[in-house]
């Protein structure tokens, strides 16, 4: 996804400062706040949903798509972190039953 | 009160988002958790109002909002009036027929702790007065955090804020924690409820009765602020889960002012001190400090499970 750097001028602006898109601050990425970068084992992951259910931005989706663990198992769906919105506050690190999201440091 | 049917697990709440992110709360943010999945039990119909404070600035920098459902604010002392004045105008619609009268629309106002106990508190008792059919939500970080960690009516005993000190004289907040949500219920509502996020379904499921029934309803989250309380963003969770394990923080609902539950029943209780050593707010407290709040809790519980008639919550065993 690109994001427009610039904020938009007076004049690109309607009527009465109305904002005419609902949820238009996705247009503001937050990525890079993170300092620590949460990475989810798509094999040790339960598909619990917890941390689907406790982030705040949202940034922690279930997406419709088939994953197949080395082990065999097969799930419908898979959890998915979009790195553009997460802020790295680690509560999904903390707070995954089974410790399936690691959390390393960003480095540039 | 009609009988809404309730979530039985996550798997349940619906996968629609109606809070966008890019908001600017704080990394971790227990707000953030609140208000979406209160958003996910409300659904698009609603119309929200919310109060100067943490959500309010948070989320809508001009030219931004990370709000998908109609969504305004006016001051911070008037949230409960705002509110009532939209809930009375969709009556006057409907009744107009300038909106179609079967369609169920919610009225939630979502405030802080200081725009609800203390400065929006006349306006509250007015609109719970009159029996406006709105949910209001607040968000009890128990200071006035977007200004920068002030005191509030809700701060508790002890803590330090920036106008509750610690020095050589004063150690933290003198007075208790104001019992908000007990002064709402004795305005005789249809539904008051304490919740917590670390609990998600009971919260959920509490936003859920509190949309269905036919008058006011009063949902008090708790909603520990990591930058206020002092702790690392990722032990939020944690340590509201502690609030209640440590009887800090009860969950409990109030029907038709009959009905009491403790809904979340803890047959073991951790001491205080887990909670409370968990956060830089109350670094100052010495044992002596904290043995004087276990004792308060212990107290509290006594009264709660009074009112139940049994234990559900049980006595200190770690
Ligand atoms: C009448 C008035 N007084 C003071 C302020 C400044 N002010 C803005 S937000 C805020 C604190 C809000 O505290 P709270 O309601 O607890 O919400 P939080 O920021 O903690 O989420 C204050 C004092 C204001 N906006 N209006
Ligand atoms: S909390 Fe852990 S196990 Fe549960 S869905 Fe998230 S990554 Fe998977
Ligand atoms: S100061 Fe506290 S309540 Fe406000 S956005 Fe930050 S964590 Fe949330
Ligand atoms: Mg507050």
């Amino acid at each position: 996804m690109s994001f427009e750097k610039k904020l938009p001028s007076w004049k690109s602006i309607p009527i009465g400062g109305a904002i005419l898109k609902p949820g238009n601050f996705a247009e503001r990425p937050t990525g890079d706040w993170r300092v620590f970068r949460p990475i989810i084992n798509q094999d040790k992951c339960l598909r619990c949903l917890i941390c689907w259910a406790i982030c705040p931005e949202p940034a922690i989706y279930i997406i419709d798509k088939p994953y197949r663990t080395s082990s065999g198992r097969e799930w419908k769906f898979t959890l998915e972190i979009d790195y553009n919105y997460c802020k790295g506050c680690g509560l999904c690190v903390e707070e995954c039953p089974v410790k399936a999201i690691d959390f390393v440091e960003e480095v540039k | 009160m009609s009988k809404p049917t309730l979530y039985k697990s996550i798997f349940e709440l619906p996968r629609e988002e109606y809070l966008s992110p890019g908001h600017g709360l704080c990394a971790g943010c227990l707000v953030g958790t609140i208000v979406r999945v209160l958003l996910k039990v409300a659904g698009p119909n609603t119309i929200v109002v919310t109060p100067t404070g943490c959500l309010e600035v948070s989320t809508t920098p001009f030219p931004y909002t990370a709000w998908k459902v109609p969504w305004i604010h006016v001051a911070f002392e008037n949230a409960a009036a705002v509110a009532s004045g939209v809930e009375a105008a969709v009556k006057a619609l409907q009744r107009k027929g300038l909106v179609d009268p079967s369609k169920k629309i919610n009225v939630v106002a979502i405030g802080g702790d200081g725009g609800t106990v203390d400065i929006g508190f006349q306006a509250l008792s007015g609109m719970l007065e009159r029996g406006h059919r709105v949910m209001y939500v607040l968000y009890d970080n128990e200071a006035y955090m977007n200004t920068g960690i002030q005191r509030s009516g809700a701060t508790p005993f002890k803590a330090w804020t920036t106008t509750t000190p610690v020095g050589k004289v004063l150690k933290g907040k003198l007075q208790p924690k104001k019992p908000i949500a007990e002064i709402v219920a004795a305005h005789k509502i249809p539904y008051v409820a304490t919740a917590n996020p670390a609990y998600i379904i009971d919260m959920a499921n509490k936003f859920r009765k509190g949309l269905s029934v036919d008058g006011p309803s009063f949902i008090h989250v708790i909603q520990p602020c990591t930058t206020g309380w002092r702790f690392d963003p990722r032990y939020g969770i944690k340590i509201a889960r502690l609030a209640t394990e440590t009887a800090m923080w009860i969950n409990w609902e109030l029907e038709n002012n009959e009905v009491f539950r403790v809904t979340v029943p803890v047959p073991k209780r951790k001491h205080v001190k887990h909670y409370i050593r968990a956060q830089g707010r109350f670094n100052h407290l010495t044992d002596q400090d904290i043995e004087e709040i276990q004792r308060f809790i212990d107290k509290e519980v006594e009264r709660i499970n009074k009112m139940v008639g049994k234990e559900v919550i049980g006595p200190v065993v770690e």
